[in-house]
């Protein structure tokens, strides 16, 4: 088991859900793909989405949904089995 | 020999110096929204000043190169890496063959650009390599790039030299908080003056729909115009003109809420009045600013916008003679 970090690839608003009435992506606790959607970074008139990038279990969001984050900022923490 | 293109970024395109001389046509110069740097870079690699060079907004491309090749990146501060060793910026360095070249967080500034050494080789439109996404012009298929793009190369530079360095007194700093110096433009006279005088006190931040085409600005109040008749041709928004040319640079702000400054993809005219336009010395600073970062609009007067214009010349001009 090891911590690993997920971090903003580039400056942008951070979203959780896929559209404002939509549950969140992921929940703290959640088990996850490396290619599973954690949230979205809004940026250019375009959303990309942020993937977990490895298996495991995100043990916390440390932004808020809808939150304005710099490229490099830690959005949420991984542990990795 | 050609570069394959693993990741592509977030929005990388192929940019040159610009497509001159169709803009009473509707095309837009476009090219590198920040001239200096592109121009920096290529000089800095005994490139010709103009050679195409890839233009990375706010994350780089992954790339990988068939044959080694020398390449020197410039503009926002993402520190280049060869198969994951960090390489300098404002500086060339080599990229042997078969090696990836990647980049790390934008750390200041919004775009890099990465010249390498030849130059990228796609076929000129309209006298230019630059990419117009808008209108499916240039670069490569006329768009961004993509995962599984090629991109060929010139003939290498035979003036290239492994090392060589942009000197530290024309290296731009990165800020969080420009001032743009703005010319009234030819609707001031439609503002109200307590209008006016907030849109210059006011800080302004970059919205994230800020791209290539426009810089959309919020957080500042609204500003309201002079009552009038709208004219025969003109909308009913007090913001509205009849058609008219935009010039490069020029902000308009829809509905009096949101001002936009026009960047080098923009549409070259509409009818929205243009309250002031950035100087010309100032629109590279535009392209370097990150979404979410502030602004303040500074006005100038004629006399001052040339003497920018006089100043930015010399910087040029520094640069064409670096050692």
């Amino acid at each position: 088991m090891s911590q690993q970090d997920i971090q903003a690839p580039f400056p942008g608003v951070f979203y959780r859900r896929q559209a404002p009435d939509q549950p969140v992506l992921v929940e703290e606790g959640q088990q996850v793909e490396a290619d599973t959607v954690i949230g979205l970074i809004e940026v250019m008139k375009q959303f990309f989405e942020i993937k977990a990038d490895a298996a495991g279990t995100v043990t916390a969001f440390k932004v808020e949904d809808e939150t304005v984050v710099e490229a490099g900022e830690l959005l949420a923490t991984l542990e990795v089995e | 020999m050609t570069i394959d293109v693993i990741k592509p970024g977030l929005a990388t395109s192929i940019q040159d110096t610009g497509r001159q001389g169709n803009y009473h046509l509707g095309i837009p110069p476009s090219g590198g929204m920040d001239q200096r740097s592109l121009r920096a870079a290529n000089l800095l690699l005994g490139n010709p000043e103009g050679a195409a060079v890839l233009e990375c907004a706010l994350m780089g491309p992954e790339l990988q190169f068939t044959e080694s090749r020398c390449v020197a990146a410039c503009g926002a501060e993402m520190t280049p890496k060869v198969d994951g060793e960090p390489q300098p910026l404002n500086e060339v360095f080599r990229v042997p063959a078969g090696s990836t070249l990647s980049f790390d967080f934008v750390k200041a500034g919004a775009r890099l650009y990465l010249a390498i050494e030849g130059g990228i080789d796609v076929p000129e439109k309209l006298g230019s390599r630059s990419t117009y996404s808008l209108g499916s012009l240039g670069g490569l298929e006329g768009r961004p790039l993509q995962a599984g793009d090629q991109l060929d190369l010139m003939p290498a530079a035979t003036s290239t030299q492994e090392g060589r360095r942009l000197p530290e007194l024309l290296v731009p700093n990165f800020s969080k908080h420009y001032m743009l110096r703005v010319m009234s433009g030819i609707y001031d006279h439609r503002l109200t003056d307590e209008s006016r005088e907030r849109f210059y006190e006011e800080d302004w931040t970059v919205a994230s729909e800020a791209d290539r085409i426009g810089y959309r600005m919020k957080g500042g109040s609204q500003l309201s115009f002079i009552d009038r008749e709208p004219p025969f041709g003109a909308g009913d928004d007090p913001s509205n003109i009849v058609d008219a040319c935009y010039p490069m640079g020029s902000i308009q702000v829809p509905s009096g809420s949101e001002p936009i400054i026009l960047h080098r993809d923009a549409v070259t005219g509409g009818g929205y009045a243009m309250i002031g336009t950035v100087i010309s010395a100032d629109m590279n600073w535009v392209g370097q600013v990150q979404p979410h970062q502030k602004i303040r609009f500074v006005r100038v007067g004629l006399e001052e916008a040339l003497a920018a214009r006089a100043e930015y010349q010399q910087l040029m001009a520094a640069l064409r003679q670096m050692p």
